[in-house]
């Protein structure tokens, strides 16, 4: 492989290592905060033991997110300097602004919270993980601006001169309506994927017998914010893809493989075929309705949705000769997972729902192993959702205006992308087996005992309630 | 504002937010990296991490600030830095990595063996950064090798090894003690009993150390590197005569002035390498032309003077908060209360620990 094709890789991999600890954040400091709020409001103690359990599970994940998310900054530098150069003047802008509006706020107000927990007063300190949460939305608004840049560049004119990317309208690059749909279909995804996390462990733990009355409460959080989340990643979705039709339809025809422009496009559920144009040896396919969701029509003119040959011809015609599809096979399958485990985390929600309804305990081994599991299909199906947005942009690395393969680091040596994806991938992986191994540990020791939650003054000197 | 204003306010808020970074993130090296000497048991070794524990990340933030504010006003500087210094950054990134997560996860468990590799983790992690950001400072005040792109932009054109001359690994060592003492100096402030009292006294002896490191390294710079030498000097002897107001009242156990006076050495010193450089931001060994300067790797002047108001609205919003933090952790820490200081937080029942 060459030192393209390995920076490739390496950001790959982590950045999607890094974006599993991203969503459990954002969602769980916010569903956290609602819990602490419910304690603070009701004075129930039940609340207290939910919030302390969840919030040190949230920070056990959110080291991680810290210190992977580091090599994201530092890495469109390292690896991509031409593309850095190309768009600096862009997209420079909202990493720094990401940096002071939200990082700041996250990490002084969480350690303000970790600690706090004898110093301040209980509305204050509860202010202080609202804080926290807030800063994690910042981020996460600041950071989906750029990346919307490089699915639909707006706000900037090409500077012949300079031969870079220039930055005329920030307002553009802000609040385009890319970047407002992505924010609420990442927000909405995130609030599933830490819905599914409170569901599975409340669960696991109520079939445990600890701390089943605050479990319970837990568990309601969770199914509600994963039903609520669910509707609203499916609505968030649907907006995106006509989005995507409009700017990028190239993505939508490689998520259906679909290679002629047809009106009354079919959406198969499942195909087993090689995906290249060929015919397919079986397939169940829904008429119209990839139309549907490109266009809103079932049938009809208007229901015409573009197939991967005629852009291709198309892109030539535009950009010069060239392979404009990205690699279809990932980008059909990734379209998929996305869809069907977010869903299947919804599905396993309403179920525990219904087993649980009006105080009810449901037990059995097989639902224990789905309840210690379920959060992995959300999580695997939000890294697809972005292998599917990322991978179904190639070959472009800002679409239209720049390919990937121009704005790789021309110092790039095969050998340093070699010792660095290495390492990274070596460290992430003892990395990972510590981290689960210690919510293991986290969720079998369960929430704190009543007498474990009093908390002293710590400024008169008495013992901490936290320490590292 | 100008153009050129605007460039030369970037370069100094640039230097404002490192100059931050070593402030802040310079004392938690220090203390990472003595955490090992001076914590003699699991109860002192707890309350040192302690003092971090509410800061490090913030802390850690100002070198995401620089590194961002680096690519929006001068992406040209950040696109030729970041990739020519690939290996030493991939250093400095799995320090950060593995100190962060250390700092989170070491007491997690009672076992001595896993507290033992995560205390390695601590110090190796403060220990690398701490001597490469002088590295890689004196580097380019010094400049290094480069080279003009014809398809645009200048590029790095050495290997790993030329960045660790003689020079640069000075340089080096005067940030490691810079920090090392500094550190002593906050957990001298921070904590109460015997860790004080070995705190204070490894400031002195380490602050001497640095004292003579960095006076070399700074007669060195100033004769040999400065493009401002009247400013120069004044930031060095800003950096020289702090230093000495810290020593003085660390002897004097005057801590919080120590303090004081020790981080207006790190202003001083960051102050003294940006006065140097000014107005190049990277200049080249070789190829003259290849010289990167506030000029020609800066942005434009629209998103410079977005950024600008970003900065002018946010940056005070951002230090009172973080001030308050510190305000809320004044007090000082002792070892009596850590409670069960070798019990891990989730140790299983049946994993009882000595």
């Amino acid at each position: 492989m060459n030192a393209l094709d390995l920076a490739r890789w390496q950001f790959g991999i982590t950045t999607v290592y890094h974006f599993l600890f991203v969503p459990l954040t954002i969602g769980t400091s916010m569903l956290v905060a609602i819990m602490q709020t419910a304690w603070v409001r009701t004075g129930d103690e039940k609340w207290l033991k939910a919030t302390k359990f969840f919030g040190k599970l949230f920070l056990i994940n959110f080291a991680m997110g810290v210190v992977t998310g580091i090599v994201q900054e530092f890495q469109f530098g390292m690896s991509w300097s031409d593309y850095s150069r190309f768009v600096g003047d862009i997209f420079g802008a909202p990493l720094a602004v990401e940096g002071l509006a939200s990082f700041f706020l996250e990490s002084t107000f969480l350690g303000l919270w970790i600690f706090g927990w004898d110093r301040l007063p209980k509305k204050l300190h509860l202010a202080t993980i609202w804080a926290a949460a807030i800063g994690t939305m910042l981020s996460a608004y600041f950071i989906l601006a750029a990346n919307s840049f490089m699915q639909h560049p707006v706000g900037y004119t090409f500077n012949p001169e300079t031969n870079r990317a220039e930055l005329i309208d920030f307002g553009a690059v802000l609040f385009q309506n890319t970047t407002v749909a992505t924010f609420f279909h990442v927000i909405a995804s995130a609030f599933l994927v830490s819905g599914v996390m409170l569901v599975g462990v409340s669960l696991l733990l109520m079939m445990s017998g600890k701390a089943a009355d605050a479990m319970r409460k837990s568990l309601t959080v969770g199914i509600i914010s994963t039903i609520i989340a669910g509707i609203a990643v499916m609505y968030t979705g649907d907006v995106q893809a006509k989005i995507m039709v409009q700017q990028q339809p190239m993505k939508m025809a490689a998520a259906e493989a679909l290679y002629e422009t047809q009106e009354n496009a079919p959406f198969s559920l499942i195909t087993i075929g090689n995906l290249d144009g060929s015919e397919a040896y079986w397939a169940i396919d829904i008429p119209g309705l990839l139309s549907f969701m490109a266009t809103g029509n079932w049938t009809g003119p208007e229901s015409t949705v573009q197939g991967i040959n005629n852009l291709q011809a198309e892109y030539e015609q535009k950009y010069g000769p060239g392979e404009y599809a990205p690699y279809v096979p990932l980008v059909f399958w990734a379209f998929r997972a996305m869809i069907g485990l977010g869903m299947l985390g919804v599905l396993f929600a309403l179920f525990v729902w219904w087993r649980t309804r009006k105080g009810k305990l449901p037990s059995g081994r097989w639902l224990k192993v789905a309840a210690g599991s379920a959060l992995l299909f959300p999580l695997i199906g939000i890294s697809a959702g972005w292998i599917f947005t990322e991978m179904g942009r190639q070959p472009w690395i800002v679409y239209s205006l720049m390919k990937t393969e121009a704005g790789v680091s021309p110092t790039l040596t095969t050998t340093q992308v070699w010792i660095s994806i290495i390492t990274f991938t070596l460290l992430y992986g003892a990395l990972a087996v510590v981290t689960v191994g210690l919510m293991i540990r986290q969720v079998k020791i369960g929430p704190p005992e009543s007498d474990q939650l009093e908390t002293a003054d710590a400024n008169s000197g008495q013992p901490l309630t936290f320490s590292y | 504002m100008s153009l050129e204003m605007l460039q030369n306010v970037w370069f100094l808020l640039i230097a404002v937010l490192w100059i931050g970074y070593f402030v802040l993130e310079g004392f938690d090296f220090g203390v990472g990296i003595l955490l090992p000497f001076l914590g003699k048991n699991e109860a002192e070794r707890r309350t040192i991490v302690t003092t971090l524990g509410p800061v490090w990340d913030g802390n850690e933030v100002w070198l995401l600030v620089a590194g961002g504010a680096t690519f929006a006003a001068f992406p040209e500087w950040y696109a030729t830095l970041f990739s020519g210094f690939y290996l030493p950054l991939l250093l400095i990134l799995v320090a950060l990595i593995i100190r962060g997560v250390a700092f989170e996860f070491r007491s997690k468990r009672g076992s001595a063996t896993w507290r033992k590799r995560w205390d390695a983790a601590i110090f190796v992690g403060s220990f690398l950064p701490a001597l490469l950001w002088g590295v890689a400072f004196a580097n380019i005040v010094e400049g290094v090798p480069m080279i003009k792109n014809p398809a645009g932009g200048s590029l790095y054109d050495g290997g790993f090894f030329n960045l660790l001359n003689p020079y640069a690994l000075l340089g080096g060592l005067v940030t490691l003690t810079l920090f090392v003492t500094h550190g002593a100096i906050f957990l001298a402030l921070k904590t109460d009993g015997e860790i004080r009292v070995r705190a204070n006294k490894t400031a002195g002896q380490v602050g001497l150390v640095a004292a003579v490191l960095a006076v070399a390294f700074g007669l060195w710079t100033q004769f040999a590197n400065s493009n401002n030498t009247v400013v120069s000097w004044v930031f060095l002897i800003v950096a020289v005569v702090a230093w000495v107001a810290a020593l003085g009242a660390n002897r004097l156990g005057r801590e919080g002035w120590a303090f004081i006076f020790s981080s207006v050495t790190m202003l001083g010193v960051v102050s003294f390498l940006f006065a140097c450089l000014f107005p190049n931001v990277m200049p080249s060994s070789t190829v003259a032309e290849a010289t990167l300067t506030i000029r020609n790797a800066s942005s434009t002047e629209y998103t410079l003077t977005v950024m600008t108001w970003v900065a002018v609205i946010l940056t005070p919003i951002v230090l009172i908060y973080q001030s308050w933090t510190y305000w809320v952790f004044r007090k000082r820490l002792s070892p009596s209360q850590i409670p069960n200081p070798e019990k891990g937080s989730l140790d299983l029942p049946h994993e009882v620990s000595v």
